[in-house]
């Protein structure tokens, strides 16, 4: 099978669940109690203005009139409008989006620095207190509620030593040290959880590797134990790691919402919060769209890093 | 062949497997304990009455934000409230926020997995891509998103994530019942002249249900976080009532002059989702030898 054709398959199984998933954002509109052009006509409004209303942004329609109608505004970017800040959602999504990517990457970068280490620490020390620390460690990761490591971290770094803000976001192009120094305690608060995730694969990855034939063969070769590790068995086991960071890329966007409202920074976390506690809809719905899309998008190109770094996919899919 | 053979024959099996599952499970000495500190946290849920020192939910505002004292063995909160009291009742709200929605999504699941995988068909197709679309969803935003729906509280926030964690165990249950439905002891009973719906109760359910008690114990721990979450946003449990998510919000706000206050909270939900981990740990192990954490 070819890159190609490998892609047009699998594009043709993202665009159906790409449909679904605007069904389900556009239902959750739709579910919700009460009469849209009531709420949007206020308090001091008569029927004639509701009516109004309601023909202007077509709730007389039948429902299948208005998904056509709202998924042809969405895909030319039009989700609509917040009526708190007056501002096109679209515009919300473009201007918080890059903040949470910042923090997501920086968080990736925390995430793989520990995980990766630790995983072959624990494969390699496997049964030795090492190992079982490393082991200990990736669990705490997987456990520990991300807001409270947040608290605790602005307790230590911030109220008990004064090195690092708890909050003050700034962005790159302003101040970059300072832009980095707000999000040192928020990329740790948020890697640590994927570490501990990267960790138990790449511990996992690597014990396969180093039960297998090949890796037999060099240590009869007399292959040095770290050559094994690093350049016969790491580099195989890196594979599934890798499609892995790509999807946790993923989690990390969303994960980002308690973190983002912690340490008071203004990326697309703390906007689906405020737009909940504001019953802005729009905002939700375009939050959630495009959060979906992005996660459908991130586990697609996992999938074709998969493809293009196993040559076995190639000879298993024809 | 009759009936009553075929049904025995897997159902005594069935018990020999359990009990060697069990016999290892109590091997994995790390979930052993764990299991002995959720029992720990459960006993102390069932008798929050006779444990707790005081009312949750009563102030005393000639005791506010004291330190730990004999008085107060964890101190108080902003309202004079003692926090041991409000850290014993929070752990009813924890565990049942735990429990409850996956027992929902797991009551919804099941049979809708058993009908998609075992009929399979058209139904299949449209579960399934629903399911897919579901899962592009990340958990918290979903649940987030479904809370803004139902309005803040408790009851809703258990729903939202009950309703949240269905993908999670439709998609498993779906692909357990279709790898059931071609084990050759299904094929003996539907050449045995038993009914479709009578197979698929008698035969296929019981044997999809353990990859789905791993799935289930696993998202108890993220159904914790995930209330803890949404009450520390103000969207879970509601004000005075006890939670530790809620009780971790409002001692944010105290940081400098108390610190204890967002400790223990923290400290308990960590302690029950690290235990619930490695009994799932125990129990994936003790099911699937081969794959050994």
């Amino acid at each position: 099978m070819t890159l190609r054709s490998f892609i047009l398959r699998r594009l043709g199984s993202i665009i159906p669940t790409l449909i679904f998933v605007s069904l389900i954002v556009f239902a959750l509109q739709k579910l919700i109690p009460g009469d849209p052009a009531i709420a949007m006509a206020g308090d001091e409004s008569n029927d004639a203005v509701v009516e109004q209303l309601r023909a202007k942004y077509g709730f007389d329609q039948p429902i299948y009139v208005q998904y056509f109608r709202w998924i042809g505004n969405v895909l030319v970017g039009d989700f609509g409008s917040s009526y708190r800040n007056r501002v096109e959602v679209i515009d919300l999504i473009l201007t918080k989006l890059p903040v949470t990517v910042e923090l997501a990457v920086l968080s990736m970068i925390v995430a793989l620095a520990i995980g990766i280490p630790t995983g072959i620490l624990a494969a390699t020390h496997k049964d030795r207190f090492t190992g079982t620390a490393a082991n200990i460690f990736a669990l705490t990761g997987i456990s520990i509620p991300h807001f409270w490591l947040g608290i605790m971290l602005i307790l230590l770094f911030s109220v008990q030593l004064g090195v690092l803000p708890s909050s003050g976001f700034v962005p790159p192009w302003e101040n970059l040290k300072q832009n980095l120094l707000s999000l040192v305690m928020p990329s740790i608060v948020l890697g640590t959880g994927v570490a501990g995730v990267i960790t138990r694969h790449t511990r996992g990855a690597m014990l396969q590797v180093l039960s297998s034939d090949y890796v037999r063969t060099a240590r009869a070769k007399g292959v040095s134990e770290r050559i094994v590790v690093s350049k016969h068995a790491l580099r195989n086991a890196l594979i599934p790691v890798i499609t892995l960071s790509t999807i946790e890329f993923g989690q990390l966007l969303s994960g980002a919402i308690l973190t983002e409202q912690i340490f008071s920074i203004p990326g697309f976390g703390k906007l689906i919060v405020d737009a909940v506690f504001y019953r802005e809809y729009a905002v939700v719905q375009g939050v959630v769209l495009v959060t979906a899309t992005l996660f459908i998008l991130l586990n697609f190109v996992a999938d074709i890093l998969y493809f293009v770094v196993n040559p076995r996919m190639r000879g298993a899919n024809d | 062949m009759t009936d009553a053979v075929l049904t025995q024959a897997p159902a005594r099996s069935g018990f020999r497997i359990r009990s060697r599952a069990v016999r290892r499970f109590l091997k994995h000495r790390p979930a052993v304990v764990a299991l002995c500190v959720l029992v720990f946290f459960a006993l102390v849920a069932i008798f929050a009455p006779f444990i707790a020192p005081y009312d949750p939910i009563k102030s005393d505002f000639l005791a506010v934000r004291q330190g730990m004292s004999a008085a107060h063995w964890m101190g108080t909160d902003e309202l004079g409230r003692d926090i041991l009291s409000r850290l014993i009742y929070g752990t009813r709200t924890s565990l049942m926020a735990g429990v409850v929605p996956v027992t929902l999504a797991l009551l919804i699941s099941i049979p809708l997995g058993l009908l998609s995988g075992y009929v399979g068909g058209y139904l299949d197709s449209v579960l399934m891509r629903f399911t897919d679309a579901l899962l592009a969803i990340p958990f918290l935003v979903l649940a987030i998103a479904l809370t803004a729906l139902l309005g803040p509280g408790l009851f809703n926030a258990m729903l939202a994530i009950g309703i949240a964690a269905i993908p999670i165990f439709l998609r498993l249950a779906r692909g357990s019942a279709l790898a059931v439905s071609k084990e050759d002891y299904i094929e003996a009973a539907r050449a045995g002249g038993n009914s479709p719906l009578r197979i698929a109760f008698k035969h296929v359910l019981p044997n999809m249900i353990p990859p789905l008690f791993v799935q289930a114990t696993l998202t108890v721990a993220t159904a914790i976080i995930v209330e803890a979450s949404l009450s520390f946003l103000g969207l879970g449990q509601r004000p005075p009532a006890p939670s530790w998510g809620s009780m971790l919000n409002e001692a944010q706000r105290f940081l400098p002059t108390q610190p204890t206050m967002a400790l223990w909270p923290g400290l308990a939900i960590f302690i029950v989702v690290m235990s619930i981990n490695i009994v799932g740990d125990g129990v994936r192990d003790a099911m699937d030898p081969r794959h050994k954490s």
